[in-house]
């Protein structure tokens, strides 16, 4: 029996996010689906809720990135850390990453990326 | 020997009698995984040189320019990437113990580049790869020895081509308050020293998009804690003026032998390391 390989990787790791910010690129052509995993690890928050919004984001060579239409946003509840959000992509060529915004405060995340071919 | 030779897969590496394992990156990563510094109760404990060293991926070596080009046999190859941060630093490591004090060789076939994302030659965007091993004997009277050996590219934008090997870390510092965790960073700029000889020069081959897979040969001595001597393509070196990290023993490491590969960024640019395939192989007893 041929077991499908498959794989995590922890692509962000204690990683303050703030205003604008990208996920480092992670290779992923030999894959046929992705899971991001993302749970936030701490929170500064000013007086408003913390939102995160993310965007999964494609690239043809790494470099070069464009929107895959999939996205995960939510509100940091700082009594349920515990609990990762996910998003789910298939289809998506050689290079995978999250590119997000905080406006308003700064988050440590932790990002598992799992694959399978 | 004969039927390494009939193999193409193995006739392009020199073993010694056993091999401990091949890994060729075409069904996986086979073991090689991210490091991360010791930490207790929470990610803040560890050393901050620890905290991000980015992880290995499996790379078809993919080019904005020209696609794919695969691996030096098959597909894919290993790929370590810093961030785009001078001494940016991406680490993968296979984690073994050892059954007896014998030699140990290493075997690679490696190339490294810096991020295509300029239209410029960037030769020397990329500081320093390396591989380190870490070692710690089975009695506990012995010792923990880490012989690290890494080739210094460029530094501060002037080309070095220097092999170097590192004799001491930094201290060693208490993690956490159970009094059973410890640390230290080995992988600083500091310490490094040039190995005797003239610098060696590598086919970079002009563009950055351009890969040329390069052999690397290392060898260990288990009983006397020392590297035998490294063969980089036509060069070969030492093993007199190569050095090793030694320190005491530690509580939970016997009979350890972990290998490693780095690479480390002289740039805000990406730096990349490829490892098409490792080979790691002995001298033991059956």
């Amino acid at each position: 029996m041929n077991m499908p390989p498959s794989h995590t990787a922890v692509v962000e790791r204690d990683q303050c996010w703030e205003g604008d910010f990208a996920t480092e690129p992670y290779e992923v052509g030999w894959s046929r689906e992705a899971i991001f995993f993302v749970r936030i690890l701490r929170a500064e928050a000013a007086d408003a809720p913390l939102n995160v919004e993310l965007q999964v984001q494609l690239s043809p060579d790494g470099i070069h990135w464009c929107d895959e239409g999939s996205s995960v946003n939510f509100v940091v509840q700082p009594q349920r850390l515990d609990e990762p959000f996910f998003v789910r992509v298939a289809h998506y060529g050689g290079w995978l990453r999250l590119a997000g915004r905080i406006p308003q405060g700064r988050a440590w995340a932790l990002v598992h990326l799992a694959l399978k071919a | 020997m004969q039927s390494l030779l009939a193999n193409p897969r193995l006739s392009r590496f020199d073993p010694l009698e056993r091999i401990l394992c091949y890994d060729d990156f075409d069904a996986g990563l086979n073991g090689w995984t991210g490091l991360i510094g010791n930490y207790e109760n929470s990610l803040d404990s560890m050393l901050p040189d620890y905290r991000d060293l980015r992880p290995p991926m499996l790379s078809n070596l993919t080019m904005w320019d020209t696609g794919t080009a695969g691996s030096m046999e098959g597909i894919y190859a290993l790929k370590l990437a810093t961030r785009p941060q001078a001494g940016g630093l991406s680490v993968g490591i296979k984690r073994h113990t050892f059954r007896a004090l014998g030699q140990v060789q290493l075997e690679c076939y490696f190339a490294f580049k810096p991020e295509a994302s300029e239209l410029k030659l960037g030769e020397m965007d990329v500081r320093a790869w390396g591989v380190f091993f870490d070692v710690q004997d089975g009695q506990a009277q012995g010792r923990r020895w880490m012989p690290h050996l890494r080739y210094l590219n460029a530094e501060g934008g002037k080309h070095r081509g220097r092999w170097q090997t590192k004799p001491a870390t930094r201290s060693v510092q208490p993690i956490g308050a159970s009094g059973k965790t410890v640390s230290h960073f080995h992988l600083g700029a500091e310490g490094w020293e040039d190995v005797p000889g003239e610098p060696q020069l590598l086919c970079y081959n002009e563009i950055a998009t351009k890969m040329n897979w390069h052999y690397l040969r290392v060898g260990l001595d288990l009983k006397k804690r020392a590297f035998t001597g490294f063969q980089c393509n036509d060069h070969t070196f030492g093993p007199e003026g190569l050095h090793c990290i030694q320190l005491p023993a530690m509580a939970n490491l016997w009979c350890m032998l972990n290998a490693a590969f780095w690479v480390e960024a002289d740039l805000d640019k990406r730096a990349f390391l490829y490892i098409d395939s490792v080979l790691l192989s002995g001298e033991f007893a059956r």
